[in-house]
């Protein structure tokens, strides 16, 4: 079937467009409103699908490219996918029905404007994960702002506004540094358009001054430090995650987490190699503090939410890590755990608000033994915990563990602390899934709580087999990813790195029947001579 | 014999806008008396055509380019931009000035008049070629604003705010004055193009400016910074602008600030171009000053129509970064700044003057609390407009920060970077404000006494017309951005 060469502008915008539809019906017609929204998401969901098999896995350079002019000469409207871009599309397009139809009951109060912000953070993040021009991806990141912004603000809970406010200004004070970098980028560059910008620095027409280099990297990964967010810098986060409301923290949690990421692969390192190289070590040192501190900090939480909030710190923090260790297979795994991250976390998430929605509390003190009352609900979220805390075979055992053992390959201390977070995510999440379903219903109100309903069970189901398939398929993801990421570390990898030999450890793993492509490519450089 | 055949009068087409804007606000005067007092109304009307006939001429004038009256005037796509944005401002006014005037129970019709009279002045402001011309074109402007100001007459804020703004008023236009004296006593001439060549040859050989010149440029810059609302110069602003009439204030926000830093940019840039040493850490140092006090200010106001006259003097702060990178980009990033602004600054006091009810009695935050669930369509727009002066991208006060801030890191000099870091971390702050206006609207439950009022047709034209050229010149600024880069080059003849 053929979607046309604009199919990149319609998964863009098709978002933007059933907004429209929705402004058109009364505010008061509810039923319809949430129909339309959720048709209008699967039907995104969907197109979003055809991009699978128009994509190009050998090719390493972006694809489905759309290029038109748009202010001067210097702005274009430029989108393009790659393997980075593609799953995290995907993983947008997935979850925010799945968003919609979370909060298709627990949300009575301006239904239409809930929906319609739902809808433009889709496509604002989308437009983030798609453009290639440095003003467009700009606007987008800055769009995702302010949906958000009411929704933690309209539909969250008790301390909504300061979540909100804390949560803007934030992410602005950083990209808005960014923004000037990207000015001075193009001061010097006399363009925004990416690949451009990329190949006048490949052909040595464009360069930057050592200590340049590294304010502008400080620039763009402050904006997206915030956004991960990579301690010190996450105290915004658990706040939006807890006051928001269930649909907010799953796309908080599942994607907007994930621009932070990704803006860091996209731009910080094959921008600025030398200043990414140089700043590694500490990065590296606050993503590792991140992962042990966020996991520390959950067990104590005495609050569901806030508890699946600091483990997003702790979780990121694995996936910095995996893209400054500058390998194939750590970035890889770091893609993949953004991917499982957001499925996931999103997944917790949604847990947690069904509970919310039937005692309208986050204490973990109020629940107890809820395993009794409502056995279905309670064992998805074993499940989802368990993907969680990255038990093999399921989908956030493969992202971790691709991450340590690319890691292990150049700096075995890293890996080795961080390898203690996966032992604390096990604490803290088997420990908190003890107080909440096992033992006796302690609280008289529980004993009548009613189990998942049908809707409820739907969402739960998805996302256990999505889990499931994460964890059981992934070299048809990592597959994808491959070219993308080896150009990455190709643009990365200073003239000064290549001149040295690559010399790795010979390490024990090799020696383990390597099931993961990803991990095939690994033992085939480990035996090469 | 044919009037239009020779001398002077043949300049009179490149006059036009303000012809037209002249003849009308006579019109109105003359038809005043004959106009019964429920029926004054129609005088808006009139003057409303008037300045749509006005905003029509600067096309026919845009034909002619040139220069009028022994050169007292320049008809240039410069000049011709500010028409544009000063009458846009104008025509907007005048539609959210009548049920205004109505509530207030002051419709008049000099009240149009004298917004015509002021829109000729600025006219003016922006083609002078030649310093006293402009103070005129200057004084015109100011008087007709200072009775604007004091037009609701029974209250003591609004007579208040006049006599401010009249005193202060006076003796900053004095220090144009005084300033254009000291430049000719150096030069020997008042043409604003003329004053370049003169200083050429009177610069020493080590390469000083005469001080007297220097001395006349820093008193100009007193007088003009005075009516852009530049720091030092900003304190009586806040003042005058919660006093004047609504409507009043969406006026002096917007049109006297194009038009008067259109003259800066010809003084500054055209005049005193090689002079750009001394006044370049001026406007910088202004600049962050500026920026700072605005928006610090701004954080802690409870009346909406302060917070709105506090982030006008920020904004003007930003202008100033763009005017501190001397060159066309630079222009150019003016000029399409003041366009966005316009649009979103008129747009914001209109709603303010719709809210504000009789008496202008609902000024303060709290006021707006609950707004989105009572009239979801003011509230967004509302909404529209602060995000649009905080910066958002996809509305025009985000590409108006944007093209400043291109244009001055476009020139590789540090103070410049600082600056436009400066400027960057103030619109974090600024962020805080208008964020919290919205809060107030969408997050906060609505008011128990609260009476909604219907948005009047003309009102609703307004605001129509501001939050489409919002957006407009966010999302499609190509064409806008084009006619700005033209017109700055038309700054420099080659």
């Amino acid at each position: 079937m053929r979607t046309g060469p604009y199919l990149l502008t319609v998964i863009t915008f098709l978002p933007l467009l059933s907004v429209a539809a929705l402004l058109m019906l009364r505010s008061d017609d509810h039923a319809w409103i949430r129909r339309i929204a959720l048709c209008a998401s699967l039907a995104e969901f969907a197109l979003s699908l055809f991009l699978l098999p128009r994509f190009d896995s050998t090719n390493a350079g972006y694809q489905l490219t759309e290029f038109h002019g748009w202010i001067g000469d210097a702005i274009h409207y430029h989108l393009g996918v790659d393997g980075i871009s593609l799953f995290l599309v995907l993983l947008t397009t997935f979850l925010t029905p799945i968003s919609i139809l979370c909060s298709w009951e627990s949300i009575r109060e301006n239904v239409k404007g809930f929906f319609i912000s739902l809808l433009v953070i889709e496509t604002a993040m989308i437009g983030v994960f798609l453009s290639l021009d440095l003003f467009l991806f700009f606007v987008f990141w800055e769009l995702t702002l302010i949906p958000m912004y009411f929704m933690i603000g309209m539909w969250g809970h008790e301390r909504r506004i300061y979540a909100a406010v804390k949560f803007i200004l934030y992410t602005m004070f950083g990209s808005i540094l960014m923004l000037v970098a990207i000015l001075w980028l193009y001061g010097k560059a006399g363009t925004f358009d990416l690949p451009d910008i990329l190949s006048l620095m490949q052909s040595g027409q464009l360069s930057f001054p050592p200590r340049t280099e590294l304010l502008l990297f400080g620039a763009f990964f402050l904006a997206f430090a915030i956004k991960v967010p990579l301690f010190p810098l996450h105290t915004w986060l658990p706040d939006a995650h807890t006051e928001a409301p269930t649909a907010g923290s799953v796309i908080l949690a599942g994607v907007m987490l994930k621009l932070g990421t990704y803006g860091i692969l996209r731009f910080c390192l094959p921008l600025f190699p030398e200043a990414a190289h140089r700043m590694a070590q500490p990065i590296a040192v606050l993503a590792i503090i991140g992962i042990v501190y966020g996991a520390l900090v959950a067990t104590v939480q005495t609050d569901l939410k806030r508890l699946v909030a600091y483990t997003s710190v702790s979780h990121l923090g694995f996936v910095v890590l995996g893209i400054f260790a500058f390998n194939t297979v750590s970035i890889q795994g770091a893609i993949y755990q953004m991917l499982n991250h957001g499925v996931s976390t999103g997944a917790l998430f949604l847990g947690v608000g069904m509970l919310y929605d039937r005692r309208h509390t986050h204490e973990i003190k109020q629940f107890g033994g809820l395993a009794t009352p409502m056995p279905v609900l309670m064992s998805f979220f074993l499940f989802i915990a368990l993907s969680s805390l990255a038990l093999p075979p399921l989908n956030g055992f493969i992202g971790e563990f691709l991450i340590l053992i690319g890691t292990f390959q150049s700096h075995h201390a890293w890996a080795s602390w961080a390898a203690s977070g996966a032992v604390l995510s096990a604490i803290y999440l088997l420990w908190a899934y003890q107080r909440v379903a096992l033992g006796e219903v302690t609280v008289e109100k529980n004993k009548s709580l009613p189990d998942a309903s049908k809707r409820e069970r739907i969402i739960l189901v998805t996302m256990a087999v999505a889990i499931l398939f994460m964890g059981i398929a992934s070299p048809l993801f990592t597959r994808r990813m491959e070219a993308s990421v080896n150009n990455v570390i190709e643009q990365t990898s200073t003239p000064r790195d290549a001149s040295r030999p690559v010399s790795l450890p010979r390490a024990p793993y090799a020696v383990v029947p390597p099931a993961h492509p990803a991990l095939a490519a690994l033992a085939e450089r480990q035996v090469r001579p | 014999m044919n009037p239009f055949a020779g001398g002077q009068l043949m300049n009179l087409h490149r006059l036009a806008p303000e012809v037209v804007l002249c003849v009308f606000g006579v019109l109105v005067m003359i038809a005043d008396p004959f106009v019964a007092v429920p029926r004054k109304r129609v005088l808006g009307w009139v003057a409303l055509v008037g300045a749509l006939l006005s905003l029509a001429s600067v096309h026919i004038a845009n034909h002619f380019p040139g220069s009028a009256y022994s050169d007292l005037i320049r008809v240039d796509s410069f000049s011709m931009f500010v028409h544009v944005v000063v009458l846009v401002a104008v025509v907007l006014v005048i539609l959210g000035s009548f049920d205004y005037l109505d509530q207030e129970n002051i419709q008049r019709g000099e009240y149009y008049a004298l917004v015509l009279f002021a829109a000729a002045g600025m006219g003016i402001l922006a083609g002078a070629n030649e310093l006293v011309t402009a103070f005129v074109g200057l004084e015109i402007s100011s008087i007709a604003s200072y009775v604007l100001v004091g037009f609701r007459r029974r209250s003591p804020a609004s007579n208040e705010a006049s006599l401010k703004y009249f005193l202060l008023g006076s003796f900053a236009t004095a220090f144009f004055l005084y300033g254009i004296a000291m430049v000719y006593g150096v030069t020997g001439t008042t043409r604003i193009d003329a004053v370049q060549p003169a200083l050429e040859q009177l610069v020493t050989t080590d390469g000083r400016m005469p001080g007297l010149a220097i001395l006349g440029l820093g008193l100009i810059f007193v007088g003009l910074g005075f009516k852009v609302v530049v720091s030092p110069f900003q304190v009586y602003a806040p003042d005058v602008y919660e006093g004047a009439p609504t409507p009043v204030t969406a006026l002096l926000a917007s049109a006297p600030k194009a038009a008067t830093f259109a003259l800066m940019i010809r003084i500054f840039y055209v005049s005193f171009r090689s002079a750009q040493g001394y006044w370049f850490w001026v406007i910088c140092v202004c600049a962050v000053l500026t920026m700072c006090i605005g928006n610090f200010a701004a954080l802690v106001q409870t009346n909406v129509k302060r917070m709105l006259a506090y982030s006008s003097i920020a904004h003007a702060g930003y202008i100033l970064v763009a005017f501190a990178a001397s060159t066309d980009l630079g222009v150019a990033a003016v000029l399409f700044y003041l366009a966005a602004y316009v649009f979103m600054k008129v747009g914001a006091f209109l709603i303010v003057t719709h809210l504000g009810q009789q008496d202008e009695k609902r000024l303060s935050i709290q006021d707006y609390s609950g707004l989105a669930s009572k009239q979801p369509v003011v509230a967004a727009c509302f909404s529209l407009f602060l995000l649009s002066l905080l910066g958002l991208p996809a509305t025009g006060g985000f590409l108006g920060k944007f093209f400043a801030f291109q244009a001055a890191l476009g020139v590789s000099r540090r103070a410049l970077a600082l600056l436009v870091v400066i400027a960057a971390i103030n619109s974090v702050i600024g962020a805080y404000y208008y964020l919290r206006v919205i809060i107030t609207m969408y997050f906060q439950a609505p008011h128990r006494d609260y009476a909604s009022a219907p948005i009047a047709p003309a009102v609703g034209i307004a605001l129509l017309i501001a939050a489409v050229g919002t957006l407009y010149l966010g999302i499609l600024p190509a064409r806008v951005w084009d006619l700005a880069q033209a017109a700055a080059q038309s700054l420099f003849p080659h």
